[in-house]
């Protein structure tokens, strides 16, 4: 095909003249509309077939031609738009959009509440300084028990609490086991925490189930002492649960000495005592206390010159109270309309 | 353990009530999870008091009251008492209390006068046997009060949840002496009434002896210590006095008889068990602490016959086990109405020896309790001694000789070093020297001078639980009282311990997936399983639950179900958990995996589409890439046709194989829709230990850099140009081999190749579908000529005729 530059000049002005006239005469959107696709659209007598012909002309004459056709389509491109938006503007508000219809909407997802317990409680933690560290489900009778001081004949060892495994080893009955794999791998100071699933030979009922999460954490220093365990706890209790009292007393775990309980000021009744509470004022949150010295050293430590604390918590029954939620079982259902509650 | 509050009372003094009593108990000791009060049937009465009284018109002997009982107004009342007085206070029970007894009141007219209630006296309550009229109160509180606030009425059991280590506190005694180092007083076992026959010393020999016409053997020192007893003749067996019942009652201990109480008595006041043997019933008057035989058998007290082994203890007579040391007794030589004389055991037997004996018999006791636990082996001849003397005061009878105690092999009471430096070290603040003497003093520790800022303790003989300078050092804590401790937060070192790869990679798969839409569920890793196929538990719950999942997905699938049945159309679910895969030899190959199930509305249908589209392969195909991308961290992800089975794509990460997505087989209702499934494996979980026992292998601590998963790519300064191409393609070639050679022949240009459409039926021959791609091109410096893509184009074409025999669609 040949073509002058003139000839093609010819035709778009033509064009242009053509579609500004349209526009002109155009009252409504729809007809603006159309004289954009004929124009602007891929349909034959459009701008489209210019385009096509640059390439048929001679060279010297391209960036005339290019010039042009820029000039043409950038002005009618401005012209639809603004006549567009003239006839919206201009006519009656469409009665047809009723805009009180519902959105159009995504699914949404959701942590799972205990996870988003969890993420909280690391948080905080993280800001004290604090690491995360895991370890296995499965894991070897002495990372589980004899590490940690417990005795041989230790009833927690029984057939009755302890979910064994046929061919040796258990399902580890807390996320202590974490504390000796990290002592045995890093050097002092060290400041971790250890989220994980743990199992019990539990039935499942309103508040027990045979596998929940817990989350450890553990200091190792020289110098680490029971204000440092207070104090880093009273401070995670602050900010968890908003400034709240906090009692710490007495308890036992073979692995740490002196052992400790810490209790938050009830919730519900403010310390004044209710049936959640069992009318003492107080919730037991977590236990802790300063690392027994044979644990540090069942790690290969000198107990001498490091101390340590450590404290283990349940996220599965704090989302309970967290949330309200009546029953522990209810976590593991995993029904959408439970799930559907923890949505962002 | 149950503790009876009045019951402590006896042994030390105190102002606590019940309440302020469990605060320090549980600041101090142990946590108290309950306080029950006995007279809990005496809730609802309150105190009421007489405002008005006047004689009974219809009567001579009744008078109409009205009595303020806190309500807005007065009640009238018909009393029979003649000692009512107006302006006294009395117990007032209204309409609808029941009382002791089972009386329930009711509003009633007694000879036309209408009673609201009723003013009670003592008797009426339970409260002894004085009817000789109504219980005036001495008391300032206000009408309304609760009548157990006024009057001191009834015990109240405080069950203190003792921890293992304490088997001190398993006694009153024990708690007594706890409340005492707080009030400063002294724990002392009250005399009791009638205690007070003289019993002759203990004779103390190493493992024979007798005691008065019983011949006591001691074969066993290792499950057996100490073993004491003394011979009581005569006695006549009963019932037990009412204050013995009523202390017995208050830890929840039903009275038996009168010796049987006294043994019991002992055990909740001194933490002492005893066990009471018919003399008469002992064959060959003998008692013979040994091991079981083999095949030997006994009948104990709740009459069930068991089978014994020689890893057990027993107290035999001549012939045969009469009882199963410090478990139960044997029904043989049981005290019964018919016993006149009676042989008393005081033992102490090891604590490991009775745990595997109760474990193994299945058989746990108050008695077996305490022994696990260990008792105090220096507190038996007191122990012998107060319960003779009970048994006579209650059940008459005399001594009969000395009391025997074989005792081979004394235990000397622990002695541990103290260092005050030790102790601030570890507390994190110092106590002073003479405080820690007082505070361990108070619990009956005995504390040497300090010299040179060291002491050294003696233990005493009821807390086999401090063995080491930090239980000492636990003792001064909770004495001092944790809250005494600063909670000041100090200054630390960061730990060295680098952030776990597993938990940053389970962190940013979990965010992945909720943003994608799904819930995330929680879900027991226990399934029905095959034992080639399975880890199996040695002792698992249930059988249908007896094995460990392989796969995220044989659990994630049943919180499918559920939902299903909760009717739940549409199901958006993913988990990250641990699956186990059997190994030849150790523990499993553990597996962090991420899972995910999709079924339903791809959309939360919506108005202006009616019909909402379900979630398909495609929707999976896509969920599989965006998990699988979140996995592998910027490595290459890779989604391989599969077609086999339900399986459709695997899923390759860095050329691995590392999961799968798959068509779901559910129990599903008949309106649920396909279900699709994705699950990848996060990384390997080892379990293989770090080091041997006490020893560490120290890894470098320092943190690696990230590598990061982005890189800025500069914007083009040159346009893209595209061509579309129509494709006819056999059904049976793979379009993404067709694309591979796209790819290959269009060069290195081809910016992006995006498939447009595919076409069945009209037009196009039978066994092919029409595929259109749109090749974009892009030169990194310069604008591409037409000419220059239609040539890519071209050849792209050529390439596929010759290649695959793909033709360009013509039609």
């Amino acid at each position: 095909m040949s073509t002058s530059l003139d000839d093609l000049r010819t035709g778009l002005e033509e064009l242009r003249r053509a579609n500004l006239e349209a526009l002109a005469k155009a009252r409504s959107v729809d007809e603006v509309e159309q004289t954009r696709i004929a124009t602007l659209g891929r349909a034959r007598g459009g701008l489209n077939d210019y385009k096509a012909h640059i390439t048929a002309l001679p060279p010297a004459d391209r960036p005339a031609f290019g010039a042009l056709f820029n000039t043409v389509k950038q002005e009618l491109e401005q012209a639809i738009a603004s006549r567009h938006a003239e006839l919206s503007a201009s006519a009656p508000a469409p009665a047809a959009v009723d805009l009180s219809m519902p959105a159009r909407r995504q699914w949404r997802g959701a942590r799972h509440p205990v996870t988003i317990v969890l993420a909280e409680i690391e948080a905080i933690f993280r800001d004290l300084g604090f690491t995360v560290a895991t370890g296995p489900e499965a894991e070897h009778e002495w990372y589980n028990f004899g590490a940690l001081n417990f005795p041989p004949d230790h009833p927690a060892m029984d057939m009755h609490d302890t979910l064994y495994l046929e061919r040796g080893g258990l399902l580890r009955t807390h996320t202590s086991p974490v504390q000796i794999r990290t002592l045995q791998s890093y050097p002092p100071p060290i400041r971790i925490i250890a989220p994980g699933n743990v199992f019990r030979r539990d039935f499942f009922d309103a508040s027990h189930a045979p596998m929940f999460a817990q989350i450890e954490g553990m200091a190792v220093d020289e110098g680490v002492s029971f204000v440092d365990l207070k104090a880093t706890l009273a401070n995670f209790a602050n900010r968890f649960f908003g400034e709240t009292k906090t009692r710490f007393r007495p308890s036992f775990f073979p692995f740490t000495e002196p052992s400790a309980e810490m209790d938050v000021a009830c919730r519900i009744c403010n310390g004044t005592g209710c049936a959640t509470c069992k009318q003492t004022g107080w919730v037991e949150i977590l236990g802790c206390g300063m690392m027994h010295p044979s644990v540090l050293e069942a790690a290969g430590l000198d107990a001498q010159r490091y101390t340590g604390w450590a404290f283990g918590m349940g996220p599965g029954r704090m989302a309970l109270q967290r949330f309200g939620i009546p029953d522990i079982r209810i976590e593991y259902d995993s029904d959408i309309s439970f799930l559907e509650q923890f949505a962002q | 353990m149950n503790a009876s509050y009045e019951w402590l009372r006896a042994i030390v003094s105190f102002d606590y009530t019940p309440e302020q009593l469990r605060d320090l108990i549980t600041a101090r000791c142990c946590p108290v999870d309950e306080l029950v009060r006995l007279r809990a049937d005496l809730a609802s009465v309150v105190v009421g008091q007489v405002i008005e009284a006047g004689p009974h018109p219809d009567s001579d002997h009744l008078w109409v009251t009205r009595v303020d009982a806190g309500k807005n107004e007065l009640l009238d009342v018909v009393c029979g008492a003649p000692n009512v007085k107006v302006g006294a206070k009395y117990p007032f029970a209204a309409a609808g209390t029941t009382l002791p007894g089972g009386l329930k009141l009711e509003k009633r007219k007694i000879r036309g006068a209408t009673s609201n209630g009723m003013l009670c006296s003592a008797r009426e309550l339970g409260l002894g046997t004085d009817h000789e009229g109504i219980l005036e109160l001495d008391t300032t509180l206000p009408p309304g009060t609760p009548f157990l606030e006024a009057v001191s009425a009834g015990d109240t059991r405080i069950i203190i949840d003792v921890t293992p280590n304490r088997p001190d506190l398993l006694s009153h005694l024990g708690i007594a002496r706890e409340i005492a180092a707080a009030t400063g007083g002294r724990a002392e076992l009250p005399a009791l009434d009638g205690a007070n026959v003289s019993v002759p010393a203990l004779v103390r020999a190493t493992n024979e002896g007798a005691s008065g016409g019983i011949r006591v053997k001691l074969e066993d020192p290792e499950g057996c210590p100490r073993y004491a007893g003394i011979f009581v003749r005569a006695v006549a067996i009963g019932p037990s006095p009412a204050w013995l019942v009523e202390r017995l009652a208050a830890v929840g201990s039903r009275s038996i008889n009168n010796v049987v109480d006294v043994t019991n008595y002992m055990l909740h006041e001194a933490g002492q068990p005893m066990h009471a043997f018919d003399a008469a019933l002992l064959g060959g008057s003998a008692i013979v602490v040994r091991r079981a035989r083999a095949g030997e058998t006994i009948r104990t007290l709740d009459g069930v016959d068991r089978k014994l082994d020689p890893s057990m203890t027993v107290i035999a007579d001549a012939s045969s086990a009469q009882a199963v040391a410090g478990v139960m007794g044997g029904s043989t030589s049981e005290v019964s109405d018919a016993t006149r004389d009676i042989f008393l055991e005081v033992a102490y037997f090891d604590p490991a020896s009775v745990r595997r004996t109760r474990r193994a018999l299945q058989l746990g006791t108050d008695a077996s309790y305490r022994y696990e636990r260990g008792i105090d082996i220096e507190g038996i001849p007191r122990a012998l001694e107060r319960a003779a003397r009970l048994i006579v005061a209650v059940a008459g009878g005399r001594i009969d000789g000395a009391p025997i105690d074989l005792y081979p092999v004394p235990k000397p009471a622990p002695s541990i070093p103290l260092a005050s430096a030790h102790v601030a070290r570890l507390l994190g603040e110092p106590v002073s020297e003479p405080e820690i003497a007082t505070l361990l003093a108070s619990v009956g520790f005995t504390v040497s001078a300090f010299a040179n800022g060291r002491a050294s303790v003696t233990v005493p003989t009821w807390r086999p639980d401090v063995t080491r300078n930090v239980d000492l050092i636990e003792e001064i804590a909770r004495l001092r009282g944790y809250d005494s401790f600063s909670a000041e937060l100090r200054p630390f070192r960061r730990g060295t311990v680098p952030d776990s790869p597993l938990a940053i990679l389970s962190a940013r798969v979990r965010e992945a997936c909720v943003r994608a839409g799904l819930l995330e569920a929680l879900s027991m890793p226990f399934v029905r399983g095959g034992e080639s196929t399975h880890v199996r538990l040695a002792n698992p719950m249930a059988e249908h639950e007896a094995y460990l999942r392989r796969d995220l997905l044989e659990t994630l699938a049943r919180r499918a179900e559920h939902n299903l049945a909760q009717r739940h159309r549409d199901v958006r679910l993913f988990e990250i958990g641990s699956a186990f895969q059997p190994s030849l030899s150790g523990l499993p190959r553990e597996e962090m995996r991420v899972a995910a199930i999709v079924m339903g509305h791809r959309h939360p249908p919506h108005w202006t589409e009616p019909a909402a589209p379900d979630f398909d392969e495609w929707d999976a195909k896509g969920l599989a890439e965006l998990i699988a991308s979140a996995v592998a961290s910027g490595a290459a992800v890779e989604l391989l046709d599969a077609g086999e089975g339900d399986v459709l794509w695997w899923i390759a990460i860095a050329g691995d194989v590392r999961g799968s997505a798959r068509r779901l087989a559910l129990d599903a209702p008949v309106w649920a829709s396909a279900a699709f499934g994705i699950e990848l494996t996060l990384a390997h979980v080892s379990s293989e230990p770090v080091a041997p026992p006490g020893e560490s292998k120290l890894q470098s601590a320092s943190h690696a850099a990230q590598p990061s998963r982005f890189g800025f790519r500069p914007f083009p300064s040159t346009p893209s140009t595209f061509v579309d191409v129509a494709l006819l393609v056999p059904n049976d070639l793979a379009a993404s081999r067709v694309e591979r050679s796209i790819r290959d022949a269009s060069g290195e240009l081809l910016e992006s190749l995006a498939m447009l459409s595919e076409y069945r039926g009209t037009g196009i021959p039978e066994g092919f579908r029409s595929i259109a791609w749109r090749l974009t091109f892009r030169h990194p410096e310069r604008t591409l000529r037409d000419k220059e893509v239609a040539g890519r184009r071209d050849k792209v074409v050529r390439t596929l005729e010759g290649e695959l025999g793909v033709r360009q669609r013509t039609t």
